[in-house]
């Protein structure tokens, strides 16, 4: 368990990274946290010939609430968004979802843009910018570029960035008055990757009817999964169990998940309807207040 | 004696290892041509090695040799273990590999890197076999054979009637019988195998630090191996091990690959296990199969046992197996007064890694089948699962019992414990709860173990893997000895040396509470040394650290020794007083005239007079105070012609009540509260005795609900990592409340028995009772581990669909 030779680079500015990741083209990678690099790295599953260490870049550190957009800076550890107050207090679903990855001394470490770019299908932080209509920030050195979360993701641990670009910043919309949240999930153990997780935004009127909904889950595909469904069925509408049981049934014909050791498919697909209904009625609840 | 020892002392380790001052094997200093080892391992489960062309690795920078098991033929002879069947296992893979993670070579570079770098260009080429992955499997007559001069799949089998078993069962109001399979799962210690093997040419012996744990038999089985006389053979044991629970003592093969490689490449080696070698390749408890009935009266009292019993020793049979099969031997109707015994005990081979000690050796796989049959037995009599087992306990008056197949447990109040767990965990009132819970669609239940814990292995109890007439071919073997040394400097500073390689139970602490008590000074003045060495140190065969011995043997063997000093202090200081030793008696440093405590001669003069003035010594004494003794129980005998054995010292009890909750949703089990009373006779440090209770029960619960090293059907192994052998952590643990009966062992000098491996018997199976408990509205059989929610989920839609259509 020990990694094949590699170039080590610690660049001062943005600028100098890029320049370098331009340099080494596919042998580069970034790294940041190293919280899922390190272990690949060491089990030689991954094998990058050069290593551009961004941790001296703290400029990419940061969390502000600009124009009612939350905007956190690529480097920025998970704990540092988990200990926000203003995170808390503008974006409940960031701050419940972010609790619920690895242990407190993988948090420490572990980067908000890492994990997003690391694109594991049962994350926490994937599924939490798809559900809340994220987008994310892409830096190279001819351009800076926006490209929305539901877009980003294009399969297992691969997503829209290209070697040369460095993800530099995640931007999520703040939420409305009256909105809810829920962010769920079914673990083997504290701290260990979901089986199955589920995340929902969802704003509802002075007469409790629903007046928008995004619903998503983690580790039934490929990438994480919006239900686009929900909306359609839950818009205009009072929460209900046969409103919950349609929507669990999309989410059955949606969901594909694998079988491994822990979850065979038909249990994975089983918890994506039980926890679609629970965060469903969760957020429901919250937005009503 | 109540100053000390009994006291829940804090543990002098603790500082060390808190402040990250312990030493470990891989913190021990190495000499600078030391090269660093890699190892290349099969991706094959059972193939022929075609050829291996290391050629390209050895030009790789920094490689300094590479070893193959072509290189080893015939310096190695293959290592004894205690069957007939003739399986030659090699620490390195000869003509054919058995296992994924096998060792195929062994590099030697400047450091790890430059000979991982190196291992990925090393060519094997193997011509697959068929693979052999399940235990019963293994039985047919159409399996592949592991190994061909064997001629069959079965490293072992004995046959044992005690009792008259066809007339119980002939007898019986009913039979219950069920079929259950324990997984293989390991112990999971934080620290990995490591070794430094040296060879030293001038004087042709192998020095080799490593962290095992014994027993020290293998030692002999280390030399043999090597063909080398045994004092050329040194193992030195650092005194801090990280966790063990028996798996350490699997690190055997690796003492002699390091060794051999030493040799052939002419550097010492280091090798520090990685965590998927560990996972893959290092030891493990064996997966069981058990065929299991009870004959039973309709009063609920169980007449009769028959047990078959399919142990899976993985690919190749190594020392101590098939000690799993016997070690629980003597307990096997567990706490139950079952006099008629059938037992049909089978190690069996597949391609699966070696196993070896884990803690609760055997006793889990043991009282799954037991106690769920039980379970199942009140069941089927619809009397209370309490009720059956009350029924049939041993009682109170019939200590000491003789057990049917030949044990002797040696104290103990089972039923006063027993009711003690249900009052405690107040087990009436759960089941109103229970049943008020169902009205609301809540899913509880409650699980009930009582497991007897064998302590202290009687070396001789792995001979009943052979019939009597194999025994009479060779010499017999008994005892359980344990030895240790207290001595005394010029100055009266006291040292004390052990045997038993502690890896984390706190040793040094109660060894010291020991010697204070016996010699009247403060324990913090007491140096204890528990390194091994086996050219300086105090041992035997079964000397180490496994069979909770320590609290039993290891306290004994120092307790005696400590007397031996005590002895000779007061003969010098009679002799320095003029009156006799009996008058005297000891106080903080001081022995004293008991009628005239001015009339005193302080333990530092006495020692001290032994060193400096050894002509005033009495007449015949010996100068200087270096005292070893060395302990053995005479309950400890060798198995007689009706396969009779005690296979332990000394006998605990321990009684669980564990309630769960299950997610109707989610099938997800959450244990609400784990009650468990144990009796391990007097408590040396209750401090330590709580600690080790606490992680044997986290060991068992990880069996219960999590923990299997899994492997597919073609034989590739699934959980080579953490995030796939799911070992439960701190805030997997429930609330757990811990109780203590104390019942003294006659038998040893301090009434203590040993302990920790308690749970990890009991747990697998009071979580089952449990878990099958809250669903048996469902009619659900729980006869398999670990209780994933897949699994259980989908049991109850089996169940329901059963229901739903009859």
């Amino acid at each position: 368990m020990k990694p094949p030779k590699f170039e080590y680079y610690k660049p001062a500015t943005l600028e100098e990274a890029l320049n370098l990741l331009e340099e080494a083209g596919d042998d580069g990678k970034i790294i940041a946290g190293g919280q899922s690099l390190v272990p690949i790295m060491n089990m030689r599953l991954a094998s990058p010939k050069c290593l551009i260490d961004i941790n001296g870049l703290e400029e990419l550190s940061y969390i502000k609430n600009e124009d009612n957009t939350l905007k956190i800076g690529t480097l920025t550890r998970q704990s540092d968004v988990e200990q926000s107050e203003m995170v808390a207090n503008v974006c409940g679903l960031l701050a419940e979802a972010i609790t619920q990855i690895g242990h407190v001394q993988t948090r420490n470490r572990g980067t908000i843009g890492g994990s997003i770019v690391h694109a594991d299908p049962s994350a926490e932080l994937p599924l939490a910018l798809l559900t809340l209509n994220g987008s994310v920030q892409i830096t190279s050195k001819d351009e800076v570029r926006t490209v929305a979360a539901e877009d980003f993701f294009i399969t297992y641990l691969t997503t829209d960035i290209m070697p040369t670009e460095v993800l530099t910043e995640v931007t999520i919309p703040l939420m409305e008055e009256k909105s809810g949240y829920s962010f769920q999930e079914i673990a083997r153990r504290h701290g260990d990757f979901a089986l199955v997780a589920a995340a929902c935004h969802m704003t509802v009127d002075d007469e409790g009817l629903i007046t928008a909904v995004r619903l998503a889950l983690g580790g039934v595909e490929a990438i994480p999964l919006l239900i686009g469904d929900a909306e359609d069925i839950l818009t205009g509408e009072q929460l209900s169990d046969s409103l919950l049981a349609q929507v669990a049934e999309s989410v059955e014909m949606e969901s594909d998940p694998e079988s491994d050791l822990h979850a065979s498919s038909e249990y994975r697909t089983h918890l994506a309807k039980v926890l679609t209904k629970r965060v469903l009625t969760q957020a429901y609840e919250r937005a009503r207040g | 004696m109540t100053n000390v020892i009994g006291k829940s002392a804090t543990r002098v380790e603790d500082k060390r290892l808190l402040t990250g001052q312990g030493k470990y094997i891989d913190d021990l200093g190495t000499k600078v041509n030391t090269g660093h080892a890699a190892i290349l391992r099969s991706s094959h489960p059972h193939a022929y090695i075609k050829s291996i062309d290391k050629e390209a690795a050895l030009k790789m920078p920094g490689v300094k040799g590479i070893i193959t098991g072509e290189d080893i033929r015939g310096l190695v002879k293959p290592f004894s273990v205690g069957v007939m069947a003739p399986v030659e296992y090699y620490p390195l893979a000869i003509d054919k590999v058995r296992y994924v993670g096998e060792p195929v070579a062994i590099i030697v570079a400047k450091d790890r890197y430059a000979a991982e770098d190196a291992l990925e260009k090393i060519k094997v080429v193997y011509e697959s076999l068929p693979p052999l992955v399940g235990i019963e499997r293994a039985l047919e007559e159409d399996a592949p054979i592991l190994h061909e001069n064997v001629g069959s799949n079965i490293a072992n089998h004995r046959e044992f009637n005690y009792g008259d078993v066809d007339k119980a069962f002939e007898e019986a109001d009913r039979i219950v019988k069920h079929k259950f399979n324990f997984p293989k799962y390991t112990a999971t210690p934080v620290e990995t195998y490591g070794v430094v093997a040296e060879y030293d040419p001038a004087h042709d012996q192998y020095t080799v630090q490593a962290n095992f744990h014994g027993p020290f038999v293998i030692h002999s089985i280390m030399a043999q191996a090597l063909q080398i006389p045994s004092n050329k053979l040194r193992i030195i044991v650092p005194k801090d091990i990280g966790g063990s629970y028996g798996i350490k003592a699997g690190i055997f093969p690796y003492i002699v690959l390091c060794g051999l490689a030493s040799k052939l490449i002419g550097c010492p080696v280091k090798w520090i296990e990685d965590r998927q070698e560990h996972l893959s390749s290092s030891a493990s408890g064996t997966d069981r199969v058990t065929y299991i009935e009870a004959a039973v009266e309709n009063s609920g009292k169980v007449t009769g046992l028959r047990m078959k019993m399919i142990d899976n020793v993985g690919a190749y049979i190594r020392a101590p197996e098939p000690a799993s099969l016997y070690r629980n031997h003597a307990n096997s109707t567990g706490a139950y007064d079952i006099q008629n015994l059938h037992i049909d005990a089978y190690a069996i081979m597949t391609n699966k890694s070696p196993t070896g000690l884990i803690r609760g050796y055997g006793g889990q796989e043991l009282y799954f089948p037991l106690e769920r049959i039980m379970q199942e037995v009140a069941k089927e009599l619809n009397m209370d699962h309490a009720d059956v087992i009350r029924k049939n306990l041993v009682k109170e008056a019939q200590f000491p019992y003789k057990t049917a197949s030949g044990g002797t447990y040696d104290s103990g109040n089972y039923e006063e414990s027993f009711e003690l767990a249900l009052a405690t965990g107040k087990y009436e009132e759960f089941r109103k709860k229970q049943e008020e819970a169902r009205k609301n669609g809540k899913i509880l239940g409650v699980g009930l173990a009582c497991i007897v814990e064998p302590s202290g292995s009687n070396m001789g109890y792995i001979t009943v893997a052979l019939t009597p007439e194999e025994r009479a071919g060779s010499l017999p073997k008994s005892g359980a000895a344990e030895a240790a040394t207290v001595s005394m400097d010029p100055l009266g500073s006291v040292n004390v040396r052990i045997s038993t390689t502690p890896s984390g139970q706190g040793h040094e602490t109660v060894a010291a509470q020991i010697v204070s008590e016996v010699l009247g000074l403060p324990r913090e003045q007491i140096n204890v040394v528990a390194e091994l060495d086996t050219s300086t140190s105090a041992w035997s065969i079964a000397s180490g650290s496994y069979s909770s011995r320590f609290a039993s043997l290891g306290s004994s063997a120092i307790y005696y020794a400590a007397h031996k000093v005590r002895t000779k202090l007061f003969k010098i200081a009679a002799d320095q007083l003029n009156v006799k030793e009996a008058d005297l008696e000891l106080e903080k440093g001081s022995i004293f005239v008991k009628n005239n405590p001015d009339k005193k001669f302080s333990v530092k003069r006495a020692a001290g007079l032994a060193h400096w003035h050894p002509t005033s010594l009495p007449d015949g004494m010996e100068p200087g105070i270096y005292e070893t003794y060395y302990y053995t129980a005479d309950v400890a005998q060798a198995p007689n012609e009706q396969d009779m054995i005690n296979s332990s010292v000394t006998y605990g009890f321990v009684a669980d009540m564990v309630t769960v909750e299950i997610d109707p949703d989610t099938a997800e089990v959450k244990i609400i509260d784990y009650f468990t009373v144990h009796d391990a006779g007097k408590l040396l440090n209750p401090l330590i005795v709580d600690g080790q209770i606490m992680g044997g029960l986290a060991h068992g619960l990880g069996g219960a609900l999590y923990e299997e090293l899994a492997y597919d059907k073609n034989g590739q192994f699934l959980t080579g990592s953490f995030m796939d052998y799911l070992c439960p952590t701190a805030p997997e643990i429930p609330n757990v409340t811990i109780k203590h009966t104390e019942s003294p062992s006659p038998l040893t000098p301090l009434g203590a028995k040993g302990l920790g491996e308690g749970n990890t018997m009991s747990a697998p199976v009071a979580v089952a009772n449990a878990v099958s408990d809250a669903l048996a509205h469902l009619d659900i059989m729980i006869d398999d581990l670990p209780l994933s929610p897949t699994r259980i989920w989908k049991l109850m839609g089996e169940a329901k669909e059963k229901v739903t259509t009859p």
